[in-house]
């Protein structure tokens, strides 16, 4: 296995992070490094500080202490539009997708491509298509940009979530659950989307609670426990087991 | 459009979906359109007064009288919301016009000398710019309506109100203003300007209602802003899944106030339009229109849960309302009949697209 680590500067290092809310010290002392190209995958059980880390990440929250340093810069973020600037893009777990437009206009929502027609500015379909229909085809996901996402499978609504993090070469995704509620065939793909990201260079968090899923992609594997990182290995140095004995605490640190 | 040639992509096992099963042809509005042209047809043969050009102008005329009003609750459906303060906003616009109107008009008022002078037999008011008093009192019973707009968009966007509740009790704010600024009493519009007035809310042109030539420019115009610019994108996301248009940066504020500001200004512009076929703006005008207004956008296929809804399905409601209705009068039905058809009637096409949803 290839491990990217000795190939220069990582693209998100989080040194001493810390998150308290009120009395609940929810995130402590999270030292956190991520390389272009390499898959990362965070584990741990509810409440063990995945999702506060991954929103500090992403901006919805600040963090208490320590610093987060993107591409060599120290930044910080009050608004998950400050994120996305820089190229952290999140594909939530619920997906975000608006049912009732088409893959390319949930692609570009936010973001749609516009054209000059006289004195008005028109939204440019041909473009967004012929762009969405490219991003598809880099994801090798069978998804007609003008189909409605209503009418399709748990897998081409994945396609068209990563779909949108390309559209901003984003360094970072960060991936919330992609494999919860899919059915084995679609897991398959999601996965496949997450090895042509990797092939393109970019940094990928995956959060997820299925330990196959995580063995499969990732080249590395975090572990969170009570806001505290226990672990932090290469999968290829590690086991299911003992990933398993890390989250629920049968064993404290590895 | 079709997938260009030299697609990246080759779809083995995801098809295309036939032309009849997708679009407009598998839409709520196109089967009500269906429906409608099968009623024309059916009221053709029931009636030989139904297809006389008189007839068919007053039936143009009839429905453009709810039908822009229809076209601006429309953008509201479509986010997800409802604008129940409709029917009050017509009146409250049209009594502010008329009593502008008829206060710059009138020699001594306040500000009025600066519009109007008696002529030299000293009773005849000429105006000193011609339609001045006119622009001036349409701006403001649109300005009013601009301001409830505001403040419907404020309380639901930015205070988190529901729509429902807000626009309720805006409903009777709104009512309650028109009977304390004319004191029950109602407005006429009136003064040298009341001409240009009523020729164009109730004349014709080109043989064509006045009204009705608005509502086919603000049709396209709405057509334009839904499905080619950025505005109407985001009101369809925001009908489709608000917490994703929130996550992709959509200025999810903003559009919502905005939605509410054009459906009190197509309602207040409708009042205005109104009055002039009236001929006055009494304080219980449009009395519960905002029920027509929203059953004509809802026949025509605006989904209330959100995220659907356009031009053609708010016309396409307002004509078939009108149509029934004139029908029902052609064929002598007791009046009373009306509204307990239009009720059926909501409730059928309704039906119809929940029947084929599940069938598809």
């Amino acid at each position: 296995m290839v491990t990217p680590h000795a190939a220069g500067q990582p693209v998100l290092e989080l040194t001493g992070i810390g998150k308290e809310f009120g009395a609940i010290r929810a995130l402590h002392g999270v030292d956190m490094q991520v390389f272009p190209g390499e898959v990362v995958g965070l584990m741990g059980d509810n409440g063990a500080g995945k999702s506060t880390l991954v929103k500090i990440i992403a901006g919805n929250f600040r963090p208490s202490h320590g610093e987060i340093r993107f591409a060599g810069n120290a930044v910080h973020f009050s608004r998950p539009i400050d994120a996305r600037a820089v190229g952290i893009e999140v594909v939530y777990q619920d997906l975000a997708l608006a049912d009732n437009l088409t893959a390319a206009a949930n692609v570009f929502l936010g973001r749609e491509l516009k054209r000059k027609v006289g004195p008005f500015t028109l939204l440019d379909h041909k473009a967004m298509a012929a762009r969405a229909l490219e991003l598809f085809g880099e994801l090798r996901s069978e998804t007609r940009p003008h189909d409605l996402v209503k009418q399709m499978s748990g897998g081409q609504r994945q396609a068209v979530a990563i779909a949108r993090t390309r559209l901003s070469n984003a360094k970072l995704v960060m991936m919330d659950e992609p494999t919860a509620a899919i059915s084995v065939r679609q897991v398959e793909q999601v996965l496949g989307l997450i090895h042509r990201l990797k092939e393109q260079g970019v940094a990928v968090m995956l959060i997820s609670h299925r330990m196959p899923d995580v063995f499969a992609v990732c080249d590395r594997v975090v572990v969170m426990r009570r806001g505290e990182k226990r672990a932090d290995k290469a999968v290829g140095d590690t086991s299911p087991e003992e990933v398993t004995s890390l989250i629920t605490g049968a064993k404290e640190a590895a | 459009m079709a997938t260009p040639l030299e697609s990246p992509i080759t779809f083995t096992n995801v098809s295309k979906a036939k032309w009849w099963q997708s679009g407009f042809f598998a839409s709520q509005t196109g089967y009500v359109l269906l429906a409608l042209v099968v009623l024309f047809v059916v009221m053709n043969f029931a009636s030989p007064y139904f297809l006389t050009e008189g007839n068919i102008q007053n039936v143009a005329k009839n429905f453009s009288f709810i039908a822009i009003a229809a076209l601006g609750v429309t953008f509201i459906i479509i986010t997800g919301g409802i604008d129940l303060s409709v029917g009050s906003m017509m009146c409250f616009s049209a009594m502010i016009t008329s009593m502008v109107m008829t206060g710059l008009s009138t020699p001594g008022m306040p500000g009025a000398s600066w519009f109007v002078h008696l002529a030299a037999d000293g009773k005849t008011v000429v105006a000193n710019v011609p339609g001045l008093i006119l622009l001036i009192s349409v701006l403001s019973g649109l300005g009013v309506a601009l301001i409830v707009g505001l403040v419907n968009g404020f309380c639901i966007a930015v205070l988190g109100l529901s729509p429902f509740v807000t626009t309720l009790g805006m409903l009777s704010i709104v009512r309650g203003l028109c009977y304390v600024v004319s004191n029950g009493r109602g407005s006429f519009p009136g003064g040298p300007d009341a001409d240009y007035f009523y020729a164009l809310t109730s004349g014709n042109v080109l043989g064509m209602p006045a009204p009705f030539i608005y509502l086919v420019i603000l049709a396209i115009a709405m057509g334009i802003v839904l499905h080619h610019s950025s505005f109407g994108r985001h009101v369809f996301a925001l009908g489709g899944n608000e917490k994703a248009a929130e996550l992709t940066g959509i200025p999810v504020v903003r559009v919502k106030i905005e939605v509410y500001v054009i459906g009190a200004l197509a309602a207040g512009l409708q009042g205005i339009i109104i009055s002039g076929w009236l001929g006055s703006a009494p304080a219980n005008m449009a009395t519960s229109y905002e029920l027509n207004v929203i059953a004509a956008a809802v026949i025509g296929g605006a989904n209330l849960a959100g995220g659907l809804g356009g031009p053609l399905g708010a016309i396409v409601g307002c004509v078939l309302l009108e149509v029934i209705r004139n029908g029902l009068v052609l064929a002598q039905v007791n009046s009373y009949w009306q509204q307990t058809l239009v009720g059926v009637i909501i409730i059928l096409a309704v039906l119809v697209d929940r029947v084929r949803s599940r069938m598809a």
